[in-house]
């Protein structure tokens, strides 16, 4: 599951910090794979590429270290992904909400770089500063222009320490900013214009970009930039019983903090959501034997979480606490029908043809029938 | 074990193990045979191959072809031995007879492994090419995979990989690296250490593999004594490698003989056969199959730099493709593949890797263009060549031994033939001549019928032109019986077709042809197309032809339980999407709709398990006219339908029509109405019988007539031209007849009726009822038999009077039986005071009856001051 990145947390608060950053909370699995790793490693980075590969996906050392998998998905993803980072190539991971993204991106920079907080986060309103530099104006008011009044942007400097930046939601970054990181990754260089210097990256310097590639209203990369990328689209979850694992368990920890009591038969309508989902999603029935529209949603593991919170919620508060189909009926419908009029013949095509017939199903029908009418 | 020795000294022969269709192995091969010069080349595949050998050296054979083996008297049983450019064995037989060399096939006879084929002491579950019908068969996919053991053993969890980068990846001698235990440089030093591993494998796990494998090693021993006997020792075998260590054994001849003692037999002939690349991808079904021939092809075509040189190509078809890729991607994508093979631990970049790349750097990480790689490049569209002399392909024989058994003679004069499907000669012939056609095989085409139009009648042009041999050898490549290549053809364009229209069309060809099997197939794609097509009216469109299927089906007696569950699933989704697209038509889309309305009301009757869906249906009719947004001519006709049906009570109808022709309503809006409640249309000429009959409704048009105000009135005129020239003559003198009366009448139906001008007042019911036994006998019907068969009298009477001149209209004759089986009902409702049959309709006439006679002073009133 995407984890938010967080970059506030400070030296001492490491600690205390409510999420600690890969490369602190995995220091020990770092530091068994760089004690071990015997492959050559490209200039400045902390691991082989092996070793990289090995640190997401897993597995166990000649020393019986256990290196736990932080990425459960197809191994060729990582691969091609660590690869691009090592041929110098910025690397673009794309996949809609809920893909694991940021996850990779961070764990990738903690291994190869052994720091993952050279993170500039993409919104509408990121400013050409957060790419480039921005100027201490104190500073510059007071002592003219130079490198001293000048406040480096993470990228700027990962470009002179050789490390690796990262940029979250490239796409949400308005186009003409995107831009700006077509010379940083075509020449490698940041010209200061203002003090008449350049910043030159030093080898090892590399970028992870992420994007979402469902969201409406992006900011398509323009093909210069594009061209500067190897892309790696991150799958959603492969088997049904992989996306009910990760729902069940984000489920529990959302509902722990919510405070929600547990539902002891809850997983049953959680599969439920699961199979909807992805059958919707797929446009074909699980056991491939009929195809489907999809609706205009994402309908990605991250909505099917909080279809079933919304579930257990109404569960806990209206109903005996027992997680019901009709508790997650009008939760689904929510999330299948986007577009009123197309995705609603969709949702009832999908019920009349598939739903109905399906043993086992009848109370779910009825539910949805209930709320779609 | 026998190791080959160097090529100076030859006194064993030279064994070279390969992979079947590896291009690696075909380099290896061709590089040993130019060292080694044998005198001899001998090869893994049927001896009755050996006549056929001088055609491989014609100039117009091109690869990839097959050798096909069947048995004469049933080329249904059939083997393929196929050989691209790139496989070992041609690659040899090219050398041989580019060199002067002999060339021997050493397999065991294609007339023993046909026969071993159908005999169940010899099935053994082992496929090899020689049983075709084993699908995904590998040539090593013996009971332990000899291949995935060694790979495993060097640490691959690919077999396939493990293979191509130890032998496939070896270029001639400029490869970057060595394989394991084999010299670049000494090109017959990898086959003594893959016959090495070989035999070490046959110790340790025995022979793995079936009883006929022994026969055949047994068998090609036998042929290597000999032919080195003939040429000497210095002779060359290609043959899979897993048979190695078998032929460098020693076993005595008379054991060997005795192996090979009581093998049954069939007569068999052999034929060269153009191949393509597709059917020897592995999916396509057929044994020794290989996943990417169009990338081996490569390999083994490209002199140097392969990996650069593929990822030029697929550049350039995504160029093609009006992608934009630019020489830049192609360096990107090169040096990613190359990195992604060392990170590997590959030797050299493969398919995998580049795959990789391209989707990286090439693709954005998308799928949808390398499904095109896959299709163009790595699978391919090679098709392969035949010379003509080559003997005839069986298809043609299992045509000409039906041409005889069914008497219909090859003749180049046109001639025209009946065929009346009832017997079992013609509906073997329509069946055939239908499958020939499927085939692209024109030698009949369907002709107008000259005597009537009976679901069981056909009529046929016949006319066989030289060039359809042509058509019939290139058919070939489909099967080797008529049946199985139409099946086989039907199967693959049903997975190609893109419009559900053309998948119903095919679905229809299929039952006429008398395909069962193809059927599965073309039943999936057809649901496919309906799950994703999202226009009501295509799917509206593909319902009667389906359902026309269902009943050609019945009279053919073919399965057709597939196609009704189809058939049912396309109702469900209309009924879904119908709403929805019923709004925001302008009047020519809401015309459309109307006969799109009236179209899957007739087919959903057809229907298998019609009550689940009809009752569906008549949900989504009873939607339809309370919705404002839907046009009027829907409305009126979704009421009319639900009303036929019984569906719809009388004085709710009555209702409906009042709505409709309120004051309120646009009057262009209420002629629509009208137009679709009362009007006729193809399949209904009878509309105008309703308002014959029912005062009350006449009553409600007339009074919204004259009620229409006069600057509207020229523009809903058109319209009701329209509905009301459609009648019948009858219809409309009667209707002008009811009108000129006037609504004085005391109201009634049965009243109104029995005034018509030329009866007497009144009803003598117990004449009338002795009507009754006449018309159930015109009609066939048994006396005792509800409603439900009224549906199929209707149309054997409606067959009937077509028959007898009256003009056909175009309708379909279900939909005019079905619309005369409702108007005899009303009939029946409308008197039948008493009559058990049709209780609620009864009673739904006799409250109509008492509401007029209360209203009816009011209606007369305001038609009075409208007049």
């Amino acid at each position: 599951m995407t984890v938010p990145a967080t970059a506030e947390a400070t030296e001492a608060a490491r600690d205390e910090a409510l999420r600690p950053h890969a490369e602190d909370a995995f220091a020990h699995e770092l530091s068994a794979l760089a004690a071990a790793d015997d492959r050559p490693r490209p200039a400045r980075w902390r691991l082989s590429p092996w070793a990289v590969a090995t640190y997401l996906l897993g597995g166990t050392l000649p020393d019986g270290t256990v290196i736990t998998p932080k990425y459960v998905g197809p191994r060729r993803i990582v691969e091609v992904a660590v690869t691009t980072l090592a041929t110098d190539r910025a690397l673009l991971l794309l996949g809609v909400p809920g893909t694991a993204k940021t996850w990779v991106s961070e764990h990738l920079a903690a291994a190869v770089s052994g720091d993952s907080t050279l993170l500039v986060q993409g919104t509408a309103g990121t400013p050409e500063e957060a790419i480039r530099y921005g100027w201490n104006y104190a500073q510059l008011l007071a002592h003219g222009p130079s490198r001293d009044a000048l406040v480096p942007s993470p990228v700027m400097r990962a470009m002179s320490d050789g490390m690796t930046a990262r940029v979250e939601e490239l796409t949400r970054i308005p186009a003409d900013v995107q831009d700006t990181l077509i010379t940083i990754l075509s020449e490698k260089t940041l010209p200061i214009p203002e003090l008449g210097q350049e910043v030159q990256a030093v080898r090892g310097f590399n970028l992870i970009a992420t994007a979402n590639d469902r969201d409406r209203g992006v900011n398509d990369l323009s093909s210069a930039l594009r061209r500067r990328f190897n892309t790696v689209v991150l799958p959603l979850p492969a088997t049904p019983e992989a996306e009910v694992d990760i729902v069940s368990r984000r489920v529990d920890q959302i509902g722990r903090s919510l405070d929600l009591p547990a539902a002891p038969e809850g997983v049953d309508e959680i599969r439920r959501v699961v199979t909807v989902f992805r059958e919707l999603r797929d446009g074909v029935t699980t056991d491939g034997r009929t195809k489907l529209k999809s609706p205009s949603g994402t309908l990605s593991t991250a909505e099917a979480i909080s279809v079933v919170t919304n579930g257990l919620a109404l569960a806990a508060h209206f109903g005996d606490g027992v997680l019901r189909p009709g508790d997650v009926a009008a939760g689904i419908l929510g999330a299948v029908v986007r577009d009123p009029a197309a995705d609603r013949v969709i949702w009832q095509e999908y019920l009349e043809t598939v739903v109905r017939e399906r043993d086992g199903w009848k109370d779910f029908y009825r539910a949805c029938r209930e709320v779609s009418a | 074990m026998t190791a080959p020795t160097a090529p100076t000294a030859l006194t064993a022969p030279l064994l070279l193990g390969v992979r079947h269709h590896g291009p690696g192995s075909a380099r290896a091969v061709r590089a040993a045979l130019d060292a080694a010069k044998p005198p001899a080349v001998l090869i893994e595949g049927p001896p009755e191959g050996d006549a056929l050998l001088p055609l491989a050296a014609d100039e117009r054979m091109s690869p990839p072809v097959a050798l096909l083996a069947h048995a004469v008297d049933d080329p249904g049983r059939a083997a393929f031995w196929p050989m691209a450019e790139f496989s070992p064995e041609w690659v040899a037989l090219r050398w041989a007879l580019d060199h002067g060399a002999a060339v021997r096939f050493i397999d065991l006879p294609a007339t023993h492994t046909l026969a071993m084929a159908k005999d169940p002491t010899w099935e053994d579950g082992e496929g090899e090419e020689a049983d075709a019908g084993e699908p995904d068969e590998m040539r090593h996919g013996l009971r332990i995979d000899p291949i995935a053991v060694l790979a495993e053993t060097a640490g691959y969890d690919d077999p396939e990989r493990w293979w191509e980068d130890v032998i496939e990846h070896r270029g001639t001698g400029s490869a970057p690296n060595g394989p394991p235990g084999g010299d670049g440089h000494d090109p017959i030093a990898v086959f003594t250490g893959l016959a090495e591993a070989m035999a070490a494998l046959r110790e340790t796990y025995g022979h793995g593999g079936p009883d006929r494998d022994l026969i055949r090693e047994a068998y090609m021993r036998l042929q290597l004594r000999a032919a080195r006997k003939e040429y000497g020792d210095g002779v060359a075998v290609v043959c899979g490698a897993w048979h190695v260590p078998a032929l460098a054994a020693k076993t005595t001849a008379t054991a060997d003989r005795s192996l090979l003692k009581g093998l049954p037999k069939v007569k068999t002939e052999i034929t060269w056969v153009p191949w393509t690349h597709r059917r020897l991808a592995r999916h396509s079904g057929y044994g020794a199959g290989i996943d990417s021939p169009g990338w081996y092809g490569h390999l083994f075509a490209v002199p140097d730099r392969p990996v650069e040189r593929w990822l030029t190509k697929v550049a350039g078809l995504l160029r093609d493709e009006d992608r934009i890729v630019s020489s830049a991607h192609v360096i990107e994508a090169v040096r990613l593949a190359g990195t992604l093979a060392t990170m590997r631990g590959r030797p050299l970049a493969g398919l995998t890797e580049t795959i990789d790349a391209v989707r990286a750097v090439m693709c954005e990480g998308s799928d949808v263009p390398l499904r095109l790689i896959r299709d163009r490049l790595i699978i391919g569209d090679v098709l392969g060549e035949v010379p003509e002399d080559a003997p005839a392909v069986p298809l043609q024989r299992d045509l000409t031994r039906l041409q005889r058994t069914l008497r219909l003679k090859p003749e180049a004069l046109e001639r025209d033939i009946d065929l009346d499907l009832r017997k079992e000669n013609d509906a073997a012939r329509s069946r055939l001549l239908h499958r020939l056609r499927l085939l692209g095989v024109g030698w009949g085409e369907p002709a107008a019928g000259r005597a009537g139009t009976g679901t069981f009648r056909e009529s046929w042009r016949l006319r066989w032109e030289p060039e359809l041999h042509v058509r019939v050898a290139e058919a070939g490549v489909w099967g080797t019986t008529v049946l199985a290549a139409a099946t086989a053809k039907a199967e693959s364009e049903a997975a190609s077709a893109t419009a559900l229209a053309e998948v119903t069309a095919l679905a229809e060809r299929c039952l006429l042809a008398g395909l069962s099997d193809a059927l599965p197939a073309v039943m999936k794609a057809l649901a496919d197309r309906a799950a994703l097509d999202a226009d009501v009216g295509h799917l509206a469109q593909a319902l009667p032809a389906l359902a026309r299927s269902l009943r050609y089906g019945d009279v053919r007696s073919t399965d057709t339980a597939a196609l009704g569950e189809v058939a049912t699933g396309l109702a469900l989704r209309i009924c879904v999407g119908l709403p929805p697209a019923c709004t925001g038509l302008d009047a020519d889309g809401a015309a459309e709709m109307r006969g799109h309305l009236d179209a899957v009301h007739t087919a959903i009757r057809l229907l298998p398990d019609a009550e689940d869906v009809t009752g569906h249906w008549a949900a989504v009719l009873r939607k339809l006219p309370a919705r404002d947004s839907v046009p009027g001519v829907i409305r009126g006709r979704a009421a009319r339908l639900l009303l036929d049906d019984g569906r719809l009570a009388e004085d709710e109808a009555a209702r409906l029509m009042g709505l409709a022709l309120s004051p309120g309503t646009p009057p262009a809006d209420a002629a629509a109405w009208i137009e679709g409640f009362v009007g006729g249309g193809p399949g209904n000429p009878g509309g105008g019988m309703l308002l014959v009959h029912d005062e009350r409704l006449l009553g409600l048009v007339d009074a919204w007539l004259t009620g229409v105000p006069a600057e509207a009135f020229t523009d809903v005129l058109p319209l009701l031209r329209r509905t009301f020239s459609a009648y019948e003559p009858g219809v409309r003198r009667t209707l002008g007849e009811l009108v000129r009366r006037g609504p004085a009448a005391n109201g009634g139906p049965a009243r109104a009726e029995a005034a018509v001008p030329g009866f007497g007042a009144g009803l003598d019911e117990a004449r009338a009822d002795g009507v009754l036994p006449l018309v159930r006998m015109l009609l066939g019907m048994n006396q005792d038999s509800g409603d439900e068969d009224g549906g199929d009298a209707g149309a054997m009477g409606q067959g009937a009077v077509n028959e007898g001149g009256r003009e056909a209209g175009g309708g379909d004759p279900g939909a005019m039986g079905q619309g005369g089986v409702n108007q005899r009902d009303r009939y029946a409702g409308g008197r039948d005071q008493g009559g058990g049959d049709e209780g609620a309709r009864d009673q739904g006439a006799r409250d109509l009856g008492s509401g007029d006679q209360g209203g009816g002073e009011e209606d007369n009133d305001l038609v009075g001051a409208g007049r």
